[in-house]
């Protein structure tokens, strides 16, 4: 182990040979279990030209469309995030600060919006925004972009807005309670202490768990895919699989995708909070273990 | 209100149905996180690389594209089953990397001085691992794993919404879209079923991780 660990002393000899005949053995296996996924795949021409041709070949006919296509959901689901994230920001933030700031009897009804929305499964609020909406007569054509779209970005942001309102409120609270009675010692009000010293502080502790989040959102536009709601990558690469019959290979690619854009967030999150622990800083915030979702 | 009066029955089906799924979840991805968070944390090399993969790219895919996956790459290679155990298959794998995470933070709480100590009073490993550090990372575990067992339940959503049928969005789906009752009150009557265990969880998670928490 690179780390010493609780679990286990620093090896000795004969605990070094165990790992190296265990590493072995391991191994042995991976490459046995490897090797059937494999042989499965290959004798199900799985990895035939005609499969894979129109990804990897660029003398493909299909090559140029399918590369575009996707390149379309990319773009499809980035839209349909950035916006989510847009407003769950602006909203996250006026929740989270009417939460902090009401007294405890005001404050009821915003606490009670945020552990409703926090309960239900996005899938459910996505559903129930395209479905319940056009009922209820709101007419989204105003709007740039297709219906599904603003759906997918409303049952979005009706989760996560009370998610980041979180985020801030435990930013706020790993703040010094120093801050906050300095802050009314010199005069300003309640608002203004919260606008100018207590937020802005809090905003760099927080943004860790805010680009965990951004995370969340990205995998949640997917779906839209489920419902089919609207064509971004993942209903993209299903239609093109309808097409041309390859679905592992077209959804191995948009799993790559998505997995390549989260990895790197995760990994910008991870290089932000440590590049933060060089300042002294308050207790870190958790980023929300509804991450699951 | 009719719509929920009068599918009062189909309502509570599909509630079970869904407990059902978020059960068999449960059990499966604690089971298959438990045997990665070993992986990850095992003095073996290539156990530890293979428990950071399956975390990195698990944790990164989003759980609607291990379902496509499953339900329309698995029939290319002559493996076919119900939706639903398609379903239940993807859950599982996904919750698996969350569980994991949850279990190896739980270990990495422990601080070392604890081990050196039980040993420096003459613990054996066996003793070290069993009654000192497990029981407090277990303690630890409580909340994370926990709140992504939640996420779960809300996530067995997801599943249903592919077409697994019969439980509580499948109900909502099949009243409005098949039945032509209004939107509305049907899907107001399945977000309740939801927030029916999803808020009472998490109070309790909140009063059991108060009982569990270790003063460090």
């Amino acid at each position: 182990m690179s780390t010493p660990s609780v679990l286990y002393d620093a090896p000795g000899p004969r605990a070094r040979r165990r790992a190296a005949v265990g590493g072995a053995f391991a191994s042995v296996v991976g490459l046995i279990l490897t090797g059937l996924v494999i042989k499965r795949l290959a004798d199900a021409g799985q990895f035939s030209g005609d499969l894979w041709g129109p990804i990897v070949n660029p003398s493909n006919e299909d090559f140029p469309a399918v590369w575009n296509l996707l390149a379309k959901g990319v773009q499809a689901t980035l839209t349909a995030a950035a916006l989510s994230i847009t407003f769950s920001l602006i909203i996250g933030g006026v929740v989270g600060v009417a939460r902090m700031m009401l007294g405890r009897r005001a404050r009821m009804p915003v606490v009670a919006l945020i552990e409703l929305l926090r309960g239900l499964p996005v899938v459910i609020t996505i559903y129930f925004a395209s479905r319940v909406l056009p009922e209820l007569g709101v007419d989204l054509s105003g709007l740039p972009g297709e219906a599904g779209l603003w759906f997918l970005v409303i049952g979005l942001t009706a989760y996560n807005c009370v998610i980041i309102a979180e985020i801030i409120r435990a930013g706020v609270a790993s703040l010094p309670g120093g801050q906050r009675e300095a802050a009314l010692a010199v005069g300003l009000t309640p608002g203004a202490a919260m606008r100018l010293v207590l937020l802005p502080q809090a905003v760099r502790v927080m943004l860790p768990a805010l680009i965990s989040q951004l995370v969340v959102i990205l995998k949640d536009t997917s779906l839209a895919a489920v419902l089919a709601l609207y064509t971004e990558l993942l209903r993209q690469g299903n239609l093109i699989a309808l097409n041309l019959h390859n679905p592992i290979q077209i959804l191995s690619v948009v799993a790559a995708i998505f997995i390549l854009i989260n990895y790197s967030l995760s990994r910008l999150a991870t290089w932000v909070d440590q590049r933060s622990i060089r300042t002294t800083r308050p207790r870190r915030v958790e980023p929300a273990p509804a991450n699951v979702s | 209100m009719d719509a929920i009066t009068q599918n009062l029955d189909l309502f509570w089906n599909g509630f079970l149905r869904s407990l059902t799924i978020c059960l068999w979840g449960g059990v499966g991805s604690l089971v298959l996180g438990t045997f990665i968070a070993t992986c990850r944390v095992a003095p073996v090399a290539p156990l530890r690389t293979f428990g950071t993969a399956w975390v990195t790219v698990i944790r990164n895919c989003p759980l609607s594209v291990l379902l496509f996956m499953f339900a329309f790459g698995l029939p290319e290679i002559g493996i076919n089953a119900e939706y639903y155990y398609f379903g239940l298959a993807a859950l599982i794998i996904y919750t698996s990397a969350f569980v994991c995470e949850g279990l190896r933070a739980g270990i990495n709480s422990v601080s070392a001085g604890q081990a050196e100590a039980a040993r420096a009073i003459g613990l054996t490993f066996t003793q070290t691992l069993t009654q000192i550090v497990l029981p407090q990372a277990f303690r630890t575990s409580i909340p994370p794993v926990g709140s992504v067992i939640i996420a779960m339940f809300k996530n067995s959503a997801v599943v249903g919404a592919f077409g697994v049928g019969l439980d509580l969005y499948s109900v909502g789906e099949s009243l409005t879209s098949a039945q032509g009752f209004a939107a509305l009150p049907v899907l107001t009557g399945v977000a309740i079923g939801y927030l029916m265990i999803t808020l009472p969880a998490g109070v309790g998670l909140g009063v059991l991780e108060r009982k569990v928490a270790i003063a460090r």
